[in-house]
C-alpha cells in the first residue's frame, strides 16, 4: 500500500506521461486489431462495400454461404479436427511416458538422450521437409492425415515441459501410492498426471492452436480433399479465386480461423496463461 | 537387480517417443547432410557421390545469396522491432490501463490466428488502389503503390506482417517475467526518487534479460520457420525479392524436384541456426547473471 501512495505522489507530476502511454497502448491495439475489424467488415457486407466504408451498408451472411459452397470446407474442418486430435492424443501419451522416465528414473544414457530431445527445439521437423517427405513416401503414407501428424508427436518441447512439472512432484506422494500397491505406470497415472493438469491444459492449447494453424508441412504431404486441413484448403481456394471476389475470400478466411478465434475470445485468460506457463518453464 | 529393472523401465518408457523422435528429427537431419554430398536421383539414374559439388553450386547460386540476404535483413529488422514492441506491450498491459482486457486481446489475437489466413487479409490491405493502405494514402493525396509488386518494397511489406504476428506472442513471455519482479524493487526506486524511465533502464530491463534470451532464440527460429505468408502474398516474388530460405528450400525440393540441392540448402540453414543459437546464448548469457 505504501508503494501505491508513493507512486501516486509521483504520479501527480507525471500524469502527462501516463496519458501518453495510454494513448500509445490504445493506438497500437487498434492498429493490431485493424486487420480483423476489416475482415469482419468485408465478410459481413455485400461485395460492393469491400472497399467502401459506409456505416449504413446492409449486413449479410451471403459471403459465408457462397464460400462454404465453393469449396469442401466441411471436409477440411473434419480433417483438421482429426489431425489436431491425433497429434494431441499422441503427444500426451508419448511425452508423458518419456517425461516420466526422464524425471524419475536413473538409467545409463539418460542425459545424452535428454540432450537429443532438447535438440529438437532447434532442429525442427518444420525445416526437415525434404527428408521427411522421402520417409513418408517410403512408408507409403503420403497424402494421409497420419503423415501430417507423425513428425510432431514426439515433441521435444512437450517432453521438456512435462519433465519440469513432474520433477516438482514430492517423492512422498509417489511412495504413498507405492505402499498402496501401485506399479510404475499406476504411480504415473494416479500421482503425476493429475498433479500436472495445468501443464497439460497449457500445452494442449499451445499444441492445438499451433497445429490448427500449421501450413507448410500439410501443404507438402497432402494432395487431396480427403486429407487437406483447413489452412491448405483455404490457400487452394483463395489461389483459384485470386482477385475475383474479396468478400468471399475474407469470409472463408474468417471461417477457417473462426473456431480458434471464438475459443480464444471465450477462454482468453486461459489462453494467455497457457502460453505464459508454457513459455517460462 | 532392482537397479537393472529401473534401467529397463526407464528405457521402455522412452522407447515410443525416441523411435518417432529419431525417425522424424535425428535420422532425417543426418540424412540431409549425407544427401547434400550426392546428386539428385532422376528416373532410372540413382544418386551418385558428387563430393562438394552441391556446395560449389550453392556458392555460385545468385538466387541463394539473394534469399540469404533477404532472410538476414528480414531477421535483423523483424526481431528487434517485435521484441521492442513486445516489451512496450507487456509494460502497458501490466500497468494500470483503461480497457486493459481489450488491449491485451488485440495484441495477442494475431498469435492464435493462422498466418495463412491473416496473410489473405494483409494482401487485401496492400492491393494497389483499392487496398486500405492506398485508400488512406489517397486521402492525403498519395499515389497508388504496388507494395507487393515492387522489388524495393516487397520485403518491407512482408516484414510488417511478421512483426504484427510475432510481437503479441513475445509480449506474453515478457508479461510473465514482469509479474515475477518483486514490487519491493519499485518501492525502493520510488524512495530513491528514480524516474520511471530510469527504473525501466536500470531495473526492469536487466531483469528481463533471461526472457530476452529466450525470446530472441525463439525469434530467430521463427524468422526461418514461418514462411506461410510468403505463399499467399508474393510466392517469393517479384524476382525472389521476398523469398526466404525455407521458401527457397520448398521451391527447390517440391517445384524443381532437386532434392539434393534442397538438402544442401537445409544443411546451410541448420548450420546458421545452430551458430546463431549458440552465439546468442553466450552473448546474452554473460549479461544475464551479473546481478
Amino acid at each position: 500500500m505504501t508503494a501505491r501512495s508513493l507512486s501516486a505522489g509521483i504520479g501527480r507530476s507525471v500524469d502527462y506521461d501516463r496519458l501518453l502511454n495510454s494513448l500509445g497502448a490504445w493506438a497500437l491495439a487498434l492498429i493490431w486489431f485493424l486487420p480483423l475489424i476489416y475482415a469482419l467488415w468485408t465478410a459481413f457486407h455485400p461485395g460492393e462495400f469491400a472497399t467502401r466504408f459506409d456505416p449504413l451498408a446492409p449486413l449479410t451472411l451471403d459471403n459465408f454461404a457462397r464460400a462454404w459452397e465453393a469449396a469442401p470446407f466441411a471436409r477440411y474442418f473434419l480433417n483438421t479436427v482429426l489431425l489436431v486430435t491425433f497429434i494431441l492424443v499422441g503427444q500426451f501419451v508419448l511425452c508423458t511416458l518419456a517425461a516420466y522416465a526422464f524425471a524419475r528414473y536413473r538409467f545409463p544414457g539418460s542425459s545424452i538422450l535428454f540432450t537429443l530431445v532438447l535438440l529438437q527445439l532447434l532442429v525442427m521437423p518444420d525445416i526437415l521437409i525434404v527428408e521427411n517427405y522421402a520417409t513418408m513416401r517410403m512408408l507409403g503414407l503420403v497424402d494421409t492425415i497420419a503423415a501430417i501428424g507423425l513428425p510432431y508427436i514426439a515433441s521435444g518441447f512437450g517432453i521438456f515441459l512435462l519433465r519440469q512439472t513432474f520433477m516438482t512432484v514430492p517423492k512422498e506422494l509417489e511412495e504413498a501410492a507405492r505402499v498402496e500397491g501401485a506399479g510404475p505406470l499406476g504411480v504415473m497415472l494416479k500421482v503425476y498426471v493429475p498433479l500436472a493438469k495445468p501443464t497439460y491444459l497449457a500445452y494442449g492449447l499451445v499444441s492445438v492452436s499451433h497445429h490448427w494453424n500449421n501450413f507448410l508441412w500439410p501443404l507438402i504431404v497432402t494432395n487431396s480433399v480427403e486429407t487437406r486441413p483447413v489452412t491448405v484448403g483455404l490457400s487452394v481456394f483463395s489461389a483459384v479465386d485470386q482477385g475475383i471476389d474479396w468478400s468471399i475470400i475474407t469470409a472463408a478466411t474468417l471461417m477457417t480461423s473462426g473456431p480458434l478465434l471464438i475459443a480464444f475470445l471465450l477462454f482468453q485468460r486461459q489462453f494467455v496463461q497457457s502460453f505464459m506457463r508454457a513459455g517460462i518453464k | 537387480m532392482t537397479r537393472r529393472i529401473e534401467w529397463i523401465h526407464g528405457w521402455l518408457l522412452l522407447t515410443p517417443a525416441l523411435v518417432l523422435l529419431f525417425a522424424f528429427t535425428h535420422v532425417p537431419a543426418v540424412k540431409t547432410i549425407i544427401d547434400s554430398f550426392f546428386s539428385t536421383p532422376r528416373g532410372a539414374r540413382p544418386a551418385t557421390f558428387v563430393g562438394t559439388a552441391n556446395y560449389e553450386f550453392l556458392l555460385n547460386d545468385a538466387t541463394f545469396w539473394r534469399v540469404l540476404e533477404n532472410n538476414a535483413l528480414y531477421a535483423l529488422v523483424t526481431i528487434p522491432v517485435s521484441i521492442a514492441l513486445a516489451i512496450a506491450m507487456a509494460l502497458w498491459v501490466d500497468g494500470k490501463l483503461k480497457g486493459r482486457g481489450f488491449v491485451r486481446m488485440a495484441y495477442f489475437a494475431p498469435t492464435v490466428l493462422p498466418l495463412i489466413a491473416t496473410a489473405n487479409i494483409w494482401m487485401f490491405f496492400y492491393t494497389p488502389g483499392f487496398g486500405l493502405i492506398d485508400q488512406v494514402r489517397a486521402l492525403f493525396g498519395g499515389a497508388q503503390v504496388n507494395w507487393l509488386g515492387d522489388p524495393q518494397l516487397v520485403l518491407g511489406a512482408v516484414m510488417v506482417v511478421a512483426i504484427w504476428k510475432e510481437a503479441g506472442f513475445f509480449m506474453i513471455f515478457y508479461l510473465a517475467a514482469l509479474q515475477s519482479i518483486p514490487p519491493s524493487l519499485r518501492e525502493a526506486a520510488a524512495i530513491e526518487g528514480a524516474s520511471r524511465w530510469t527504473f525501466f533502464r536500470r531495473v526492469t530491463f536487466p531483469l528481463l534479460m533471461p526472457t530476452t534470451l529466450f525470446v530472441s532464440i525463439n525469434a530467430v527460429i521463427n524468422a526461418v520457420r514461418l514462411v506461410d505468408h510468403i505463399f499467399v502474398m508474393t510466392e517469393g516474388g517479384p524476382d525472389n525479392h521476398s523469398s526466404l530460405l525455407l521458401y527457397y528450400i520448398y521451391e527447390t525440393a517440391f517445384k524443381f524436384w532437386d532434392t539434393a540441392y534442397a538438402s544442401t540448402l537445409t544443411v546451410v540453414v541448420l548450420a546458421i541456426l545452430s551458430v546463431l543459437a549458440i552465439g546468442q546464448f553466450h552473448l546474452i548469457d554473460r549479461r544475464v547473471h551479473y546481478r
